[in-house]
């Protein structure tokens, strides 16, 4: 069966074929939809879920594992620190069912905090990693990932990145998905209860099993040799595939050695390689993770072999990788290489800058702003987060001073307190973030007695990677719809003294609460509740009337995509604006008003 | 054939590339899309690419190889230029998405991006006024849908315009059919009407 699919859907579908149990994970940029796939798609069989963060569901998935299911995990590659701990632990144990972690790569980086590679990770936890090219071949490896979890008893990591997730492809799919029945945990306390000891028994085993897996993957169909000459190019992941266009017609004049499985590294098949070849020209995202395992095995064999690549400085050392940065390289490499002629053409005028911005009618514009209106004059720090409101940093609102990782901004601002106490410390974090990591700093601030005001941006939604349920929405992949955790009450629960609720699209209100909270000492929280637009319905549009003074104080203050201003004019994009009344609120003439509601 | 889709986060070019690609693999031939997915779909530049045919391994269009481009805002055109390749066509939405920060700052016109386009010396431009096509199908959500249509018009796609319907019908929601349907009538007719 042949479908077009994104590389996140054909991995889900390959983990579907593959007679997966269960499947969970943490929403993240370029991974999401691998996990929305499987839950679409479910009639029942398999067991979804977002949990609520990435150690969560590794555990949830382990747990799973040891009683004999398919378990698929899914993340970003930051996800990967956040489940480092069960991860390296589980690389021990083991597991009996198939365990195939995804975490997603993103070169560029394009929606992450790093430019991570996910192939060190696996070295560094000692465990497999297959890093696909292609939607097909991704959709393939996760059937050979479960193979091979199941066979060696280890979980088994696979690492796509942006351009294989998001890129869509007509995908060759099995006809009929496999059936697996876990057959239950069996209790074997010396195998499933880690232990200083076994841990010294497993890592010895694991090294041993390590080169004889690296030997197998020499003869893995993927990992693959082609072409001549004794110009030696190597690649890996999407790489790949850039590389290959760029040598069209001169695939003779090359020796090719593309690698699939980064870790354990296929070193025959490498050998035979570099015993053909003079030089050799790696092209590889993130880091030098094949160059290193060249450069080591020419050491090895006592090779005298140049290996060029970001190591030597002849391939960027950050970024994405592209054809035309495959072109440049086989330009250093193939004297008679000339990559298609440019048109040349007359220079354009100076191009908009467009940096992502929260969307018209977000609420989270009018919390950021109401908080700055009520703490104008004050000494304060605003630790921001991950997730649409790390946008609150952009002018005009301007109102993020750190961004560090999930959860972070809630212990951050402790710490900024703590070094300077007569600061202000102000955290801002979202509903799913608090879910995720929020809430054991908030406790720390409790216990530690740590002065802290809390705002809590609530949008009902995990915004960011396109609109995720979680604890606090009552909604989960499985279809169920229940009452959502109250943050107010974890909040109260876990002893915060001051817990006010209110809707930051009533400015006044909300620039009263935030005031009240900034008053008080100790742990205090503002929860602004309102829902993500994507989530909610529109109310209409508002217009600029003929009473604008054109102060152009809706522009300056608020930074609203829907609200264009071109030389003294002031215009509302009725197909943009949300009606969420912000700007009405700020008008200091009463020059915005409700506009025709749109059929 | 390489088809680029650019525009703002929001603006639907995701949609137009699955349609584009929809209607190559119905004909059985290989296609390939990378599409903008993340934090740059809140009002930043998105692009998709879509890549047809047997020789075509980067999910990427290389600088200088594209057939097409489809832009939804005539700056983001400007900003694909080296993408295009000689006698390659543009289609370009002729209004303009003001961005935040020339709002507060230097303004921004797009009239300046489409004489740089008009310029251009080895390019076919199509101007299409998105806004007044949407607003005759009473909907703003159509503009994918119009500009697709003017592109498939002109053969400046891998798939004709009946290839084009097909997608529409099987890809898109069947509430939206009648006034996706709709937009393909009015572009088209607008289109003889400006080129007879």
């Amino acid at each position: 069966m042949r479908e077009f699919l994104m590389g996140n859907q054909a991995i889900a579908r390959g983990a579907w074929d593959a007679g997966v149990n269960v499947v969970c994970g943490y929403p993240g940029t370029p991974s999401t939809e691998i996990l929305e796939t499987v839950a679409k798609q479910n009639d029942g069989r398999v067991y979804v879920e977002w949990s609520v963060n990435e150690k969560a569901a590794l555990e949830l998935a382990a747990g799973a594992a040891y009683a004999g299911a398919r378990a698929l995990v899914t993340m970003k590659q930051v996800g990967l620190n956040v489940a480092a701990d069960p991860l390296m632990s589980l690389a021990y144990v083991g597991v009996k069912g198939g365990l195939v972690i995804v975490a997603a790569d993103d070169p560029g980086p394009i929606s992450s905090q790093t430019e991570q590679d996910t192939r060190q990770f696996a070295r560094f936890c000692k465990i497999p990693v297959f890093d696909p090219q292609s939607p097909q071949e991704a959709y393939d490896m996760v059937g050979d990932a479960f193979t091979l979890s199941e066979r060696i008893g280890s979980p088994v990591l696979l690492r796509p990145t942006t351009r294989v997730c998001h890129g869509c492809a007509v995908v060759a799919c099995a006809d009929t998905p496999k059936e697996h029945a876990p057959e239950g945990f069996v209790r074997d306390p010396a195998r499933w209860v880690i232990f200083p000891r076994s841990s010294y028994l497993n890592h010895l085993k694991i090294e041993k099993r390590n080169p004889e897996l690296g030997a197998e993957f020499s003869r893995y169909a993927r990992n693959r040799l082609s072409g001549g000459g004794r110009i030696g190019l190597a690649a890996g992941g999407v790489s790949r595939a850039y590389l290959k266009e760029a040598l069209r017609g001169y695939e003779p004049s090359v020796r090719l050695l593309e690698v699939a499985t980064p870790f354990p590294f296929p070193e025959a098949l490498a050998e035979t390689f570099l015993r053909s070849v003079d030089e050799v020209w790696v092209y590889e995202e993130l880091d030098p993770v094949i160059e290193r395992e060249l450069v080591t095995l020419c050491g090895k064999l006592h090779l005298m072999i140049d290996i060029h690549g970001k190591l030597d400085g002849s391939c960027a050392q950050a970024g994405e990788n592209s054809v035309e940065g495959a072109a440049a390289l086989l330009g250093q490499c193939l004297p008679a290489y000339a990559p298609p002629p440019l048109p040349q053409r007359p220079q354009p005028p100076a191009l908009a800058v467009r940096p992502p911005v929260l969307c018209a009618g977000c609420p989270h514009r009018a919390s950021f702003y109401a908080v700055k209106r009520a703490l104008h004059g004050r000494k304060y720090v605003a630790c921001g987060d991950i997730g649409c409101y790390t946008l609150g940093n952009a002018m005009p609102l301007d109102m993020v001073d750190t961004c560090l990782c999930m959860g972070a901004d809630v212990t951050m601002a402790q710490g900024l307190r703590r070094a300077e106490p007569d600061r202000l410390a102000v955290a801002f974090i979202g509903d799913s973030t608090f879910f995720a990591s929020g809430i054991t700093g908030v406790i720390n601030a409790v216990y530690n007695e740590t002065d802290l005001l809390l705002i809590v941006l609530d949008n009902s939604t995990t915004a960011m990677t396109g609109h995720q349920p979680h604890p606090g929405t009552g909604i989960t992949m499985m279809g169920h719809r229940k009452p959502g955790l109250s943050i107010e009450a974890v909040l109260t629960a876990v002893g915060v003294g001051h817990v006010a609720t209110v809707n930051p699209l009533s400015l006044t209100e909300a620039v009263q609460a935030v005031r009240d909270a900034a008053d008080l000492t100790g742990v205090r929280a503002v929860v602004f509740r309102s829902p993500c637009i994507a989530v909610a319905k529109g109310t209409g549009t508002f217009v600029v009337t003929d009473r604008c003074i054109h102060c152009r104080k809706c522009v300056t203050e608020l930074g609203c995509p829907a609200i264009a201003a071109q030389g003294g004019e002031v215009v509302i994009e009725p197909s943009l604006c949300f009606g969420c009344g912000l700007c009405a609120q700020v008008c200091p003439v009463k020059a915005i008003e409700r506009g025709e509601v749109e059929a | 054939m390489n088809c680029l889709m650019c525009g703002v986060g929001g603006q639907g070019t995701v949609l137009a590339s699955r349609l584009i690609a929809d209607g190559v693999m119905r004909r059985g031939e290989p296609v390939l899309t990378a599409e903008t997915i993340g934090m740059a779909q809140r009002g930043g530049c998105v692009v998709s690419h879509v890549r047809s045919g047997y020789d075509v391994c980067s999910p990427l269009i290389p600088m200088g190889q594209a057939d097409t481009i489809i832009a939804f805002e005539p700056g983001e055109a400007a900003r694909c230029v080296p993408y295009l390749k000689s006698g390659a066509t543009v289609v370009v939405n002729t209004k303009g998405v003001m961005p935040v920060t020339a709002s507060l700052g230097q303004g921004y016109r797009a009239e300046d991006m489409l004489d740089y386009l008009r310029n251009l010396p080895d390019i076919r431009l199509l101007e299409v006024d998105g806004a007044a096509l949407c607003a005759a199908c009473g909907s703003s959500k159509v503009l994918n849908v119009v500009l697709l249509t003017a592109a498939a018009v002109l053969g400046a796609l891998p798939i004709d315009v009946d290839e084009l319907r097909r997608a529409i019908l099987e890809r898109t929601k069947p509430a939206f059919h009648a006034v996706n349907l709709k937009a393909m009538e009015l572009t088209t007719c607008a289109l003889k009407e400006a080129r007879p």
